[in-house]
């Protein structure tokens, strides 16, 4: 930065002065600047001083407008500002970041809590500011596939949009085709960035398919009915014939565990570390992958369980049953929460969005329905010619189902009225499983030829947490947030319909807390002690004098309680009267010319 | 809805159909200038590239750090829908949080031993916070560096106790009172080599001096006795003096804020208030048993905070003394003496069960109490002016020193670490009250004796309550009123 006298040094060669490109915020105090260099008696200024004024005109914007600068000579007239006060943030934004309701303010007379509360109030809505401030900021944006005016969104080939896309995204859409082993079911990891491939004759490999490598390929030599990620990349569950085994990323089997036999289905839910199975004896088992101990297992006396989906809002697991019911289900009941009549034939598939609060089921009824989980109600229902066998959805709610050999992809089945799918898809075999990838526009799908990556444009989250789930984590990150993880692990205990019950307050009466306590210590505390009179000497302790005294005690206790409801009554009996009095003197509004009357 | 229906293009692109074949043409003919001829002929062909199509690509770069040398990139995303279960996963986090608290509470960090008889009274530093000074019943003050935890000086005193004591608001010289009637002034300073260790000052005194307090900001201190004498220091008598039919004062202390004012507390069981500017004392409480000392709040001029003889605490508002604002309960023996935080939020006390236990300042209960085997009875205490550490002393010769928060972490915190110390601080707030989590930040441990005397005292109490209570069934209605625990303790108010 030039000084003022450096600037009067410069005088000499400043015959000229570059203009500077016009900008709107200037225009007022350009001319100003020229009202100045009229007046000064040096005349101009160097090009450099100019600049340097300009510079601190600008940071003076930033600044607050009321702030006079601090020289008297470049003291510029008031300006209004004419955004005034902090940016605005839209309604839309500042209702994603809300939590709950503000609370009704307590009486003045407990002002502690009243200070508290609106300390608490004032950072959450701060809180809440912020986070939709930085939604602004948020670098990636959503994918979207929109068609030419007369044109279905559905006709379009996925090999048009993998032309059309850049190379990189254009690479995820790729066929694989193992037609040996199949019928394939998979599964992402919760990074999204490895797939897990399970074929029903044996075959199984883990890929990092982003980068198309090979983690490992086994055949376990026995029939594949499941597989699963666990909390990593590292560990994956796959349940097969008999037992349920868990593999390492090697393909080194690392547990067989025997305790849970024919698993058909299984969910992992990772903030739990609980892997919860299904299986054909009618078993839902819950295993601790954390501690490798089952923490509950629940004979749901229902048969055959191979339908299977977990409520990734609050770690519910619902089950489709034969009979059309789909049940819902925790560790820590033996019965199930709630059941759902959901269709009239059995139901074939469940899946339930990131939110919890819409549930997709189609049945053998070749129906497809949606249901708000949260009151149990049936919002939509559709027709399929063929019944969908498989569902999934994905994190921005696209639905995908799979009908035979075609893949549909739907979007806002849950909102709005649907008509035609959004995407659609042949492939070469049946359908057997089928899974959006996180954090991608990918829609993996297990057929019996294989799989097929399919690009599904608005399919995925386009921006993750770094903390939650980062698909670039370098293995250090990865170590790092699997302490984390296994820290905040929470208990199964705390898995309910509703997660945010533990922030509410435990209003149980007086009387529920002291069943509680009596249940728990197994006698009453505060029971009353039987009367048992003292024994007095001098022949008074005859049996006619014990059985007086005690009379006497008792009648005293009836007395007491009699007294209490005398009192009680004649309580209410006045309350009751002062209300009606003033009934009465409302209902005979008195005016001022009442006074006149007689 | 039609599933599989004719516009359903084929995965395999090496099967021959009408589509790829169509798609490959436009792909050839678009240079071409014949395109705008066949176009109008051809009206199958879909144009494929009109299409608006965005699939999320994203560029590595972006998200991985450039060098080793780099912190790795964590982008954020606080979308409620990411983070799932987040009141359970606070929860647990709270839960965690607390138990650590409870592991790394570890609240003792030094004993300063030394003197040969008992600690009698302590004095802060007035400018320096690794200074202290200290006195014992054998009339030696030493002198300690706290940071190195040694004595950097020694002096005979006086004969006899070491009554009071107190630094010049200055910090460059100090006060002592002992029980041989006199007050002395010494340097803080230690005399150079070959100089005698002599006071710059000596009063001698008709009686014995019991405490001694010096005000905030002018030349003048208070001692206490058979009576509250005010002194200017220039002078070798006292300025003015009060009394109000008492024989004598235990203590007596200059309010911080209101500069001017004083309180002292008397063995007829009443604390009597002064204003220096005035020749009489302005008004006393008398409650039912003596108060050792007391302490004003350094933030809230009004309040000050006594410690009595019958095991508890009393938090008075200056104005109004008919009742105390709080009861402060736990100790179970008589309280000697109570320090306030710098802050004005919590104070220390020590009592003769040979705890030290720190309260909120409107906490009827104490949320900390510390002790050792070695530990006697505690005669005076003291919290530091940073507030992070207490000083205590005890019967026992030593001198302790504790941290004030037992389980924060000592030395320099990097940001990161302060930030996630103030995160669980936050938690463990938010969740306090769940049952899980105040048994764990609630448990101490306590030595039996203590422990058997809390629960003996608590039997007592409600068997006096009971009695109370039957007492008040038996009469009639009205003749037994009930009396709160904040009056019973205050016989009467005098003006």
């Amino acid at each position: 930065m030039a000084s003022p006298g450096e600037a009067s040094v410069d005088e000499t060669h400043v015959g000229k002065k570059k203009k500077l490109p016009a900008r709107y915020w200037q225009e007022l105090q350009e001319e100003e600047r020229k009202d100045e260099n009229k007046v000064k008696s040096d005349g101009e200024q160097s090009k450099e001083a100019l600049q340097q004024e300009e510079d601190k005109t600008q940071k003076a914007k930033k600044r607050k407008q009321d702030q006079s600068p601090s020289d008297g000579e470049k003291v510029k007239p008031e300006k209004s500002d004419p955004f005034p006060g902090p940016a605005p943030i839209p309604e839309d934004r500042l209702q994603k970041f809300k939590r709950k309701d503000k609370l009704k303010k307590p009486h003045r007379k407990q002002h502690k809590l009243r200070d508290i509360i609106a300390r608490s109030e004032d950072a959450s809505e701060m809180a809440q500011k912020q986070a939709a401030r930085f939604d602004l900021l948020l670098p990636e944006e959503a994918g979207f596939l929109e068609g030419d005016e007369d044109e279905d969104t559905c006709m379009i080939s996925q090999e048009d949009i993998a032309e059309a896309v850049d190379i990189t995204s254009g690479a995820k859409y790729f066929n694989l085709k193992l037609s040996q082993f199949g019928p394939y079911r998979l599964d992402y990891s919760k990074t999204g960035r490895h797939l897990l491939l399970g074929g029903r004759r044996g075959h199984v490999a883990c890929i990092d398919w982003a980068s198309k490598q090979l983690m490992c390929e086994i055949n376990v030599m026995e029939s594949v009915n499941d597989v699963k990620w666990l909390h990593t990349e590292a560990m994956y569950a796959v349940a097969q014939k008999k037992w349920l085994y868990i593999y390492d990323s090697n393909g080194i089997e690392l547990h067989c565990i025997r305790k849970f036999n024919d698993v058909l289905r299984m969910q992992f839910l990772p903030y739990h570390f609980l892997l919860a199975t299904a299986s054909a004896t009618s078993f839902l088992q819950y295993l601790d992958v954390s501690v490798g101990k089952e923490v509950a297992a629940i004979c749901t006396k229902t048969g055959r369980l191979d339908v299977m989906c977990q409520n990734p809002h609050n770690a519910i697991i619902h089950l489709g049953h034969a009979n059309g019911t789909v049940t819902l289900w925790s560790p820590n009941q033996k019965e199930a929460l709630v059941k759902m009549l959901c269709h009239q034939g059995g139901v074939r598939s469940v899946a339930v969005d990131k939110t919890g609060t819409y549930m997709v089921t189609s049945g053998m009824d070749k129906k497809l329905k949606v249901y708000d989980v949260r009151t149990f109600k049936p919002l939509k229902s559709y027709f399929l010619s063929a019944g969908a066998a498989c569902l999934s959805l994905s994190q921005r709610g696209l639905l995908s189902a799979a009908t035979g050999d075609v893949v549909q992809v739907y979007k806002d089945v849950c909102s709005m009225p649907v008509t035609k799918p959004y995407m659609a898809h042949r492939l070469r075999g049946t359908v057997w499983g089928l899974h959006f990838c996180p954090f991608e526009d990918v829609l993996g799908v297990g057929h019996g030829d294989g799989f097929t990556s399919m690009l599904v444009p608005g399919a995925g989250e386009p921006n993750f947490d770094g903390l939650d789930a980062n698909p670039y984590r370098s293995a250090k990150q990865r170590q790092e947030w699997e302490v984390k993880a296994l820290m905040e692990k929470i208990q199964p205990e705390l898995i309910s319909l509703d997660p945010t019950e533990l922030a509410q307050v435990d209003q149980a009466t007086w009387e529920q807390r002291h069943q509680d306590r009596v249940e728990v210590l197994g006698f009453d505390p505060l029971a009353k002690e039987k009367f048992v009179p003292k024994y007095k000497k001098k022949g008074r302790s005859s049996a006619g004098a014990i059985e007086r005294r005690k009379k006497q005690v008792a009648h005293e206790e009836q007395r007491d309680v009699i007294r209490k409801s005398v009192e009680d009554k004649m309580k209410m009996e006045k309350e009751r009267k002062e209300r009606e009095r003033k009934k009465a003197a409302l209902s005979t509004q008195k005016s001022a010319l009442d006074r006149f009357k007689k | 809805m039609q599933p599989g229906g004719p516009g359903i293009p084929q995965c395999n692109a090496r099967s021959p159909t009408l589509f790829t074949i169509n798609t490959w043409l436009v792909c050839s003919l678009l240079a071409n200038i014949f395109v705008a001829i066949i176009f109008p002929f051809c009206k199958r062909v879909p144009l494929r590239y009109q299409m608006k199509v965005k699939v999320i690509a994203r560029n590595p770069d972006d998200y991985v750090r450039e060098t080793k040398l780099d912190i790795q990139r964590v982008p954020r995303n606080y979308d409620p829908s990411l983070h799932p279960f987040e009141v359970s996963r606070e929860y647990t986090r709270a839960l965690n949080a607390t138990k650590l608290e409870r592991v790394f509470a570890k609240p003792f960090v030094a004993s300063l031993d030394g003197h040969r008889d008992g600690v009698n009274c302590m004095a802060k530093h007035a400018k320096s916070l690794s200074t202290l000074l200290s006195g014992s019943c054998d009339g030696e003050v030493k002198v300690w560096n706290l940071s190195k935890h040694e004595c950097v000086r020694t002096l005979q005193a006086h004969e006899g106790f070491v009554r009071g004591m107190v630094v010049r608001y200055c910090g460059t010289s100090f006060f002592t009172v002992g029980d041989d009637k006199t007050i002395k002034q010494w340097k803080m300073e230690s005399p150079g080599y070959g100089e005698e260790e002599e006071p710059i000052n000596t009063i001698l005194g008709k009686t014995v001096y019991t405490g001694l307090d010096h005000h905030q900001n002018d030349p003048v201190f208070a001692t206490c006795g058979q009576q509250v004498d005010i002194w200017d220091e220039q002078r070798s008598s006292p300025i003015r003096s009060f009394t109000w039919g008492v024989d004598s004062f235990s203590s007596v202390h200059f309010n911080p804020v209101e500069t001017e004012l004083l309180a002292s507390c008397a063995s007829d069981r009443s604390i009597v208030l002064y204003d220096m500017r005035e020749s009489t004392p302005l008004k006393k409480v008398i409650m039912t048993m003596r108060s050792n000392t007391l302490s004003w709040n350094p933030m809230e001029a009004y309040y000050f905070t006594c410690a009595n003889e019958d095991y508890n605490l009393y938090t008075y508002d200056m104005r109004y003394l008919a009742k105390p604002i709080t009861v402060h309960m736990d100790h179970v023996s008589a309280v000697l003496d109570v320090d306030y935080a710098p802050t004005g939020k919590e104070f220390v006390s020590a009592s003769f069960d040979k705890t030290i236990r720190i309260f909120a300042k409107d906490g009827g209960h104490s949320r900390e109490v510390y002790h050792t085997k070695r530990m006697q009875h505690v005669i005076c205490i003291k919290w530091s002016a940073d507030n992070k550490y207490i000083l205590s002393g005890s019967d026992e010769m030593n001198i302790r020193l504790w941290k004030a928060n037992a389980a924060e972490k000592l030395g320099v915190l990097a940001p990161r670490e302060r930030e996630a110390a103030n995160y669980s601080q936050k938690l463990k707030e938010k969740f306090q009250h769940h049952p899980q989590i105040r048994r764990i930040a609630r448990h101490r441990h306590l030595p039996k004796t203590i422990y058997h005397q809390t629960k003996e005292l608590r039997v007592m109490k409600e068997a006096r309550r009971r009695k109370e209570r039957n007492v008040r069934k038996h009469s009639k209605p009205g003749s037994v009123p009930v009396v709160s625990e904040k009056e019973k303790h205050v016989v009467t108010v005098v003006k």
